[in-house]
């Protein structure tokens, strides 16, 4: 009986292991591309095809543009059909590997942009090269470079901002300064435009008893956008974006880094920080700088909505100062939507993505709620919506845009919120906390 | 009487023999018609566990990133949990999960159990009832809930202020110190009440006389926990450990919520975290199956010796 059994398992191993390794070798062909006269402009043309469109745009405003914009495509284009299949972001992270190695691929995915997503799919072939298609429809002239090469890798996949076009977003980010209207005339304080008011206005917080700065680190995330915040007042755009990207020769030994590792420790140690923010969740944090705790909110312009339905017109937003004459802003874009290199209707899946990201697509965007990725300056919006289109308008306008930190290697993410982490809790001196960020960038940039 | 039975109990064997006499082989024969019966649930049992088991085995010989084609790596996925930190580090911080979500709450569900039998509390249903309540919530929920007691103004630190004993209050899951532990006291709560419930069932079967017996002796307390209570309740504090030891080597909700990352210097790291970040984040399938692996084997060879221990009186 026993041994029967143990000849059964042994069959069955045999019968799953067979000399080959796991994976397909699709990475020796390319996915082919035709020049772009030979694109096919006219989605009426192309006769009945079903589109199949994988997004992660399920959260309130998102959702509503979406469906708003899929129906007008449908609505214009009666013999192309479109099979949504909407995910949360992680649950497209987490299947999009699994769904662009299948056979049933689909036409038009969302890939976050960082190395381990849409670098490896690029490296293994999967996804299709768009410049053809942005030369028939004139991609280069509607959207900022900064913003087009967060979009972009080589063959290799190991170099972001580089090499071809691979997909193309609809939305943008900016990290910034949320204020308290309120709270600043309480404190007789006017918004902060140079890195000196914003330096007297947490002091004069801090004495009259209020917290200057809301700040939950819990899921970490947040500590990476305070550190780029604070890398903001000593750098420049260019050798920020060169670290972000994890460009050959980009060092985080420089004085500016030091310094801002420092400055992060200042605020820290002055008590400008939320007590306890180790503890704090991101959630938890804005919601308490919306009911009124916190003078100011570093964080992103995702929080535009909720702010604005909290706050009403008692919030404001503020870009970083600049640096001297420098200015350079935190930001990216949403995630951008790539051609899969299976699909059948790759000139249907580059009209859809051209509709969804039209001038008319942005003015559906604005409306929504979104920040609309291009055009921003010209929508129409109030309060704090205003401020950050403009804001927006004024980064890309100015070249000031620095990519996040984590894009420069597969592990930047874990490495640099870990580090910071670790660098408040005063377990990382700041030469530690630079060097770990140094050998993360010198394992991941040049193969991996 | 008695022969009339007899004979028509003999003569009803014979006519069971007579009809049966068609097949020439005894009954039950051959054996293997046995596994047809198997086979049903031997098919799902091998699809979607020996098959899964087998293949994650497989590709734990390989560097895999997921995509591209996997180069043969021999044991060196296997090599790496124990030369590497973060693998071998998430493996001691299950150690001592361990011992809060099995041997404190057995420990605990002993001592109460014993307790809720010996006074024979009023409304018992009840309290068995509220101490079960944390198994039937889902882990996510028990985790938000923790995270918001822990918090920083959360109701821990309010109720240490309250009782005079600032010194204490922290970051309870913000600090590298203390998230470990935080998180492993969730784990008490949560198990308490099963080992309870399971130990309250065992003591309920024990036969009074043996109470009495055992109080005519004159065993006090401790004596009668000893001689009568423990033995009895071996099997059920087997089938306890077994659950609670299995729950926590598969902790991941509870961490992976109350402690995103890993948690503060990544004190809370824990394997199954390790699979999750290897072979979704990081893009190391064959580390991430060699991990999973391991710990199947972990769990395979702590329940054989828990069965083995408690169930050696049989």
């Amino acid at each position: 009986m026993r041994n029967r059994s143990i000849a059964a398992f042994a069959a069955l191993a045999l019968f799953v292991i067979p000399a080959c390794a796991p994976g397909s070798d699709s990475a020796s062909d390319r996915p082919e591309e035709k020049p772009a006269s030979e694109v096919q402009t006219d989605p009426a043309e192309l006769g009945d095809v079903t589109l199949t469109v994988w997004d992660q745009e399920v959260r309130g405003g998102q959702e509503e543009q979406i469906t708003k914009l899929n129906k007008a495509f449908e609505r214009e284009y009666p013999n192309i059909e479109i099979n949504r299949v909407p995910r949360s972001f992680d649950d497209l992270r987490n299947t999009s590997k699994l769904g662009l190695t299948g056979n049933e691929a689909p036409d038009v995915l969302q890939v976050n942009n960082g190395k381990q997503d849409m670098g490896s799919f690029v490296e293994a072939g999967l996804l299709q090269p768009l410049d053809s298609y942005a030369e028939a429809y004139g991609w280069g002239e509607r959207f900022s470079d900064s913003v087009l090469r967060l979009s972009k890798y080589p063959d290799s996949g190991d170099q972001i901002g580089e090499g071809k076009l691979y997909g193309l977003p609809q939305t943008a980010e900016l990290v910034g300064i949320f204020y308290n209207k309120e709270k600043l005339a309480e404190l007789d304080l006017e918004p902060p435009k140079t890195w000196r008011e914003f330096d007297a206005a947490l002091e004069k917080a801090r004495s009259a008893g209020e917290l200057p700065i809301q700040f939950g680190n819990l899921e970490k995330t947040p500590g990476i956008f305070l550190f780029s915040f604070a890398m903001h007042r000593f750098g420049d755009p260019q050798t920020e974006s060169e670290l972000a990207l994890g460009a050959p020769g980009a060092t985080w030994d420089t004085d500016a880094n030091r310094k801002a590792a420092r400055q992060l420790l200042d605020w820290a140690d002055a008590n400008y920080l939320t007590r306890g923010f180790s503890g704090v969740t991101e959630d938890d944090a804005w919601e308490k700088f919306a009911s009124g705790t916190g003078v100011f909110h570093v964080s992103g312009t995702w929080l535009t909505a909720d702010l604005q339905e909290a706050m009403g017109e008692n919030v404001g937003f503020l870009l970083p100062p600049p640096n001297n004459d420098q200015s350079s802003v935190t930001g990216g874009t949403g995630l951008p939507f790539a051609i899969s290199a299976k699909s059948q209707n790759q000139d249907a899946a580059a009209a859809y993505i051209e509709f969804i990201t039209s001038a008319e697509a942005m003015k559906v965007l604005a409306e929504t709620g979104n920040l609309p990725v291009n055009e921003a300056g010209s929508q129409g919006a109030k309060g704090l919506q205003r401020q950050v289109f403009d804001a927006w308008q004024q980064t890309t306008g100015s070249e000031s845009l620095v990519p996040y930190l984590d894009y420069a290697t597969g592990s930047a993410f874990e490495t640099i919120t870990g580090g910071v982490e670790q660098l408040l809790s005063k377990q990382l001196e700041v030469p530690a906390f630079l060097e770990k960020l140094q050998k993360d960038l010198d394992s991941g940039s040049g193969g991996n | 009487m008695s022969r009339t039975l007899t004979t028509s109990t003999t003569s009803s064997t014979a006519t069971r023999r007579n009809k049966a006499a068609p097949s020439t082989t005894p009954p039950g024969e051959p054996r293997r018609v046995g596994y047809l019966y198997l086979l049903p649930a031997l098919l799902v049992y091998g699809v979607f566990l020996l098959f899964p088991l087998l293949h994650s085995g497989w590709l734990s010989l390989y560097e895999w990133d997921g995509l591209s084609v996997g180069t043969w790596a021999g044991l060196d996925n296997y090599v790496g949990i124990f030369t590497e930190e973060g693998a071998l580090a998430s493996f001691g911080h299950v150690g001592v999960l361990v011992v809060f979500f099995a041997v404190i709450p057995v420990c605990i569900g002993l001592v109460l159990a014993t307790a809720l039998h010996r006074i024979r509390v009023r409304g018992l249903p009840f309290f068995r009832t509220s101490l079960f309540l944390p198994q039937v919530i889902a882990m996510v929920v028990v985790a938000v809930a923790w995270q918001q007691i822990y918090a920083p103004d959360g109701a821990l630190n309010e109720a240490l202020r309250f009782i005079g004993l600032d010194g204490i209050t922290r970051t309870w899951l913000g600090d590298s110190g203390t998230a470990l532990f935080a998180v492993g006291a969730v784990g008490t709560w949560v198990q308490t009440g099963l080992v309870v419930v399971l130990m309250l069932g065992g003591i309920g079967k024990i036969s009074d006389e043996l109470f009495d017996a055992a109080r005519l002796d004159g065993a006090g307390v401790v004596w009668e926990f000893r001689a009568v209570i423990l033995p009895a309740l071996r099997k059920e504090i087997g089938v306890a450990l077994t659950l609670t030891v299995i729950a926590a080597l598969r902790t991941f909700d509870l961490v992976y919520m109350m402690t995103p990352q890993g948690g503060p210097g990544g004190s809370t790291t824990v394997p199954s975290y390790e699979v999750y970040y290897q072979a979704f984040r990081a893009g190391e399938v064959g580390s991430a199956a060699a991990i999973g692996v391991v710990i199947t084997l972990l769990a395979f060879g702590i329940t054989f010796l828990i069965t083995r221990i408690t169930g050696r009186e049989r």
